[in-house]
């Protein structure tokens, strides 16, 4: 099976998921080709060449100096039909939400998006969530190539990329078309006050909260650990807590001693945000909630009766 | 501007899912309600509207219980929809289900198609992007603020880590919308009453051209294996408290 993983990178630096796409890919076949889309890609390129790859292709122009749609769709989607691989991988970034679909789109096919396991069980099985995460779905490559899947972090780990040598063929690209997207330089919205990454325990809420005035018992159960105040995505989309205590993919990533989630189901885009703890402890009323999967320890029960007596316990305890 | 709001139902949040038979899909739900993201998607068209005027048609493929939510968009002031009344949604695959809304769409010709960036039932985060690809319209992807723009659309594309990123595009243009661009309202009464005349088109797939593809087969839905030993703590909520507490200090060593 000849798999093309296509890598991400920004001013000159690898996407983390490219590498764990890559290791997925290297997993499964023994004959793996990367591309790297940009404008003077030459280091990148070189950086892949040694690494155990069949081919690396340097897809070359001014017009992929910075991200469009239309430019990398282009540039992609070309490439796939002159390299004919079985199977095209992309990470499943932000990037690639972007144009990913748009590829296979061009070519008449079909993105199985945010896949969390990859195998071969006499033929491509890719497995995904539905549902936030409550239920798996197998899906089977079907009919011949190219098919298309991008991987969720985790899939592949960046520290087993295997070393080896390939050739680099670089492709000077002169499709003239410009985008019909301008991007602006990407900018943050002001300086992050809040750095959760440093955190040693988060106390962390979610949508079980049900109103802005019940998150004063979380932040209290924080306030007696000693703990930062975080939360999932619906709760600062409401307002109930600003965006920089987010934790998720489009939040912060952390990585605490103890991350306790109060009250959050564990959708995907979360978890990816905080699964690197040490101890993940969940309080949810719903037995069935995904986050349960990754906790060290759980409650199934009501946090408004949990919180408010686990504040007082760890009060006792602290004296 | 003549805008499309492409939406869906889906189960509600805390509805019980019950794989069906054959383990390809889930049973009927015990209740709906619009994709979370979806309505901040109408949402946002509504608000331009206002702003700017012209008109906003709310598009829907899915099963007749689907009205519950097409009902809904029109006492949130949708002008009129579009019901691609379809059983079974899960036999397309998310090219199949692209085309059906795409070919709905071409014909009412909008300036602006917004949908969310995902659903809540099958999560693949495509639906706007393969749209945008099957049109030719120009499109964005999860967009936290829309404006206006001479001929075009200024949008705030949301990345990741915090970062944010101004795009111009021309129209017509698809954008996929993030779940917080805006405050969500609710139908008034006069919304209820008026929705109850306006006009809801109703469509098949077949009608439209589109057969049920598949290039890629769903094979088996089925609930996640637990590959971590979670210590479950059983008991009333002061015993699980205490129990936890104690596994703070003597475990976990952060008291």
């Amino acid at each position: 099976m000849k798999i093309l993983v296509v890598m991400e990178h920004s001013r000159g630096a690898w996407h983390r998921m490219s590498w764990e796409t890559l290791a997925a890919a290297q997993a499964l076949s023994a004959d793996v080709e990367a591309l790297v889309a940009g404008h003077e890609t030459g280091e990148l390129a070189q950086e892949l060449a040694r690494k155990r790859l069949s081919r690396v292709h340097a897809m070359e122009s001014p017009l992929l100096a910075e991200y469009t749609a239309d430019a990398f769709t282009a540039t992609v989607a070309g490439a796939v039909e002159r390299i004919r691989p079985d199977l095209v991988l992309f990470p499943h970034t932000y990037q690639s939400r972007d144009f990913a679909p748009k590829v296979a789109t061009r070519l008449g096919r079909v993105l199985v998006s945010d896949v969390i396991r990859l195998r071969d069980d006499n033929g491509l099985v890719m497995t995904r969530q539905l549902f936030q995460g409550k239920l798996n779905a197998d899906y089977r490559a079907a009919g011949p190539g190219p098919h298309f899947a991008s991987l969720q972090a985790g899939v592949g780990r960046a520290d087993a990329v295997e070393a080896g040598s390939a050739e680099i063929v670089t492709v000077r690209l002169d499709h003239g078309e410009p985008s019909r997207a301008v991007p602006h330089p990407p900018f943050r919205e002001s300086s992050r006050a809040i750095d959760l990454t440093a955190a040693e325990l988060i106390v962390s809420v979610g949508r079980g909260i049900k109103e802005k005035d019940n998150i004063g018992i979380v932040e209290d159960l924080a306030r007696a650990l000693g703990a930062e105040l975080a939360a999932s995505r619906p709760i600062c989309d409401n307002g109930w807590l600003p965006m920089e205590r987010q934790v998720g993919s489009s939040g912060q990533t952390v990585a605490p001693r103890v991350y306790l989630a109060a009250g959050i189901s564990g959708a995907i885009q979360h978890l990816v945000g905080m699964k690197g703890s040490k101890t993940v402890i969940a309080i949810n009323k719903d037995p069935d909630a995904p986050i349960f999967e990754i906790a060290d320890y759980g409650i199934i029960g009501d946090l408004f009766e949990v919180v408010p007596a686990l504040s007082a316990e760890v009060r006792k305890i602290k004296g | 501007m003549k805008i499309l709001a492409a939406i869906k139902q889906v189960p509600a949040r805390d509805t019980q899912l019950r794989v069906d038979t054959d383990a390809r899909w889930i049973e009927e739900p015990d209740a709906s309600e619009i994709n979370e993201p979806d309505a901040y998607a109408l949402e946002e068209a509504l608000r331009l509207k206002e702003a700017h005027g012209g008109e906003v048609i709310a598009l829907c493929a899915g099963p007749e219980a689907a009205s519950q939510t097409i009902r809904e968009a029109l006492a949130k002031g949708a002008d009129r929809a579009i019901h691609v009344e379809e059983d079974a949604l899960h036999r397309f695959d998310v090219l199949g289900v692209a085309r059906i809304l795409a070919a709905a769409a071409a014909a009412e010709k909008p300036d602006l198609i917004l949908t969310g960036l995902q659903s809540d039932d099958l999560g693949s985060g495509q639906t706007g992007v393969v749209m945008a690809e099957l049109l030719g319209y120009a499109h964005a992807t999860i967009i936290m603020q829309v404006e206006a723009q001479g001929s075009g659309i200024r949008v705030k594309r949301e990345l990741e880590d915090g970062w944010f990123q101004h795009v111009d595009l021309p129209l017509p243009a698809v954008l996929t919308i993030q779940s917080g661009i805006n405050r969500l309202r609710y139908a008034t009464l006069m919304g209820i009453k008026k929705a109850k005349s306006k006009e809801v088109r109703k469509l098949t797939a077949a009608e439209l051209g589109v057969p049920p593809a598949a290039s890629v087969v769903l094979d088996r839905v089925y609930a996640p294996l637990r590959v971590k030993r979670t210590v479950m703590i059983e008991g009333p909520a002061a015993e699980q408290a205490a129990r936890l507490a104690a596994i703070l200090r003597d475990e976990v060593r952060v008291l």
